[in-house]
């Protein structure tokens, strides 16, 4: 039953995208409000705006997952309301990141339109999420192992650098992927922030228009965007899949390379 | 008889800690080279959150024998042993309070540096813990932590640790091949090794050979009789007829009201054909535990 929908949608996909996409369709600018030549700067954009977020996002909800599971206890009053806050962000609709990203960032910081903008709402989205799982991967390690550790005389530093981390290595990455699908293909949050500048960009302040918002402009704006519409879905579709298959394949790696038990 | 009160064989000074008492002519007090006192705990507690997990245990533990802690489950044998190296500071709520000296060196004491006293007491547990890398990385880990980084040195130890745990020979060709693929007997060696590494004077052997099939519990067995002299063991174990084998001294805890204590210390041969207290009798002929 699941299956029916994704060759639904993978059909109708490649059946009204695939004759568009070419090499030239993929790196060259577009014209015509999108109608015509290509997706260069918005594929340069989107890369740009999923860089920062996983840039932020990555090294904080690492950090975090690490406070909450090794030095915070499970039923201490401070990480019982980081996880609540975080359960409750986790279940928010992105339109709601788009718009507190527009205050904080747009507004208040100054950061106005642009891909940093765009960049750090979409690492807010994806906190909640990679945090629970980086810090569920952590869980997952045998408190015997930390123990055994401890026993050697191995610092907290080495206990965490050697051991803990490659071990949630794993759950980091499924974080990561979980992230990213969601950050790559968010529509809502990035047009009050990043904005639907479709030029090339010149630095992070610069607007940006990612993939998903050319597809819903493309779909919803512009007269006779259809082609295009589909051709940019099948793009985004690849990157996505890329994306998976590549963590995986490292996850599998790491994995046989180390035997973790899971 | 008040079973609350730990009696011992040995109670030269009342009032004193008890310890071993010299004259006994005991064959196996012979097996201890050196009557010298290497562990001392006085009135050792041990509480968790509201729960007293051991209540005023008070022993001496002389240098390189080997001491079995014997007594039915959730007495408070590991806690014990996880207080001599303070791994108790690991877990949440753990209290322990009395005094706990090795050497001259008060274990307890909040400035005592915890990494210098565990890489002086190694600890062994029930199921092998042997770290998600290679066995090479194993070993290389705890001595690389302690500031030995020189690569033919390094090899040296490990190529000697391995040699003594029996392990050599079987692992010498696949030392960069990840430990988890080892059995689980070799991976209890390779844990043996481990802390055998950084040359622990005092190892503590949770229930070691528990986990593992009779032909590997023989060969642990074995090795840890081989240590005999050379480290101070303390061994958890359930199984008496392996206490009987190769312990010097067994130390018998049993549980009162949920709180563990000391019942009966003494020379294992001792505490097998004559306890004094009636629950050791009972619990070494199997009819109570």
């Amino acid at each position: 039953m699941v299956t029916i929908p994704f060759i639904w949608i993978m059909g109708d996909l490649l059946w009204n995208g695939w004759d568009q996409l070419s090499f030239s369709f993929v790196f060259s600018a577009p014209q015509n409000a999108g109608r015509e030549g290509g997706i260069g700067p918005i594929l340069i954009s989107t890369l740009l705006i999923v860089g920062v977020c996983m840039g932020t996002a990555v090294p904080m909800g690492l950090g975090t997952a690490l406070f909450l599971s090794e030095y915070t206890r499970h039923d201490h009053v401070l990480g019982r309301l980081i996880r609540g806050s975080l359960d409750v962000l986790a279940g928010v609709p992105s339109i709601v990141f788009g718009l507190f990203g527009n205050a904080l960032f747009c507004q208040i910081l100054g950061l106005g339109f642009s891909i940093l903008s765009g960049g750090l709402t979409l690492a807010c989205m994806v906190l909640p999420i990679l945090i629970r799982t980086v810090e569920e991967s952590f869980h997952a390690i045998s408190q015997e192992q930390r123990l055994s550790a401890a026993a050697l005389g191995l610092s907290k530093t080495t206990t965490i650098r050697r051991i803990l981390l490659p071990a949630a290595l794993p759950g980091l990455l499924v974080g990561i992927i979980l992230g990213l699908g969601r950050a790559v293909a968010e529509t809502a949050a990035l047009i009050f922030t990043s904005g639907y500048v479709a030029r090339m960009p010149e630095s992070l302040m610069d607007s940006g228009r990612s993939l998903a918002v050319h597809i819903y402009d493309l779909a919803m704006n512009v007269a006779g965007g259809n082609p295009h519409a589909y051709a940019t879905a099948l793009v985004l579709v690849g990157l996505v899949f890329i994306i998976n298959v590549s963590s995986s394949w490292i996850a599998s790696r790491w994995t046989s390379c180390n035997r973790l038990s899971a | 008889m008040d079973i609350m009160q730990p009696t011992f064989r040995i109670n030269p000074e009342p009032g004193k800690p008890a310890g071993l008492r010299p004259w006994v002519p005991y064959p196996s007090d012979e097996l201890c080279c050196e009557p010298v006192t290497h562990i001392r705990a006085k009135n050792l507690s041990i509480a968790y959150q509201d729960h007293q997990a051991l209540r005023n245990v008070t022993l001496e533990i002389n240098r390189g024998c080997i001491t079995a802690l014997v007594g039915p489950s959730g007495c408070g044998k590991t806690s014990f042993l996880m207080s001599l190296n303070r791994l108790t500071d690991l877990i949440p709520g753990c209290q322990v309070s009395g005094n706990l000296h090795m050497n001259e060196l008060d274990i307890l004491a909040p400035t005592t540096d915890l990494l210098q006293l565990r890489r002086a007491v190694g600890m062994i547990f029930q199921k092998p813990t042997v770290f998600p890398f290679s066995i090479r990385k194993n070993l290389e880990l705890p001595l690389r932590e302690h500031g030995t980084h020189h690569r033919t040195v390094l090899h040296s130890a490990m190529e000697n640790v391995l040699q003594q745990v029996g392990l050599w020979h079987e692992v010498k060709d696949r030392l960069d091949h990840p430990a988890q693929a080892l059995s689980g007997g070799q991976q209890q060696r390779l844990c043996l090794a481990r802390a055998l590494v950084l040359s622990p004077d005092l190892l503590l052997l949770d229930e070691p050979c528990s986990a593992l099939d009779p032909l590997s519990s023989g060969i642990v067995e074995d090795l840890i009789v081989s240590l005999r002299g050379h480290v101070t063991i303390m061994i958890v174990t359930h199984n008496l007829a392996q206490a009987r084998r190769i312990a010097d001294h067994i130390a018998f805890f049993w549980s009162f009201e949920g709180s563990g204590t000391l019942v009966e210390y003494g020379p294992a041969q001792a505490i097998f054909e004559n306890p004094i207290h009636e629950l050791t009798g009972a619990y070494i002929s199997g009819t109570r535990g």
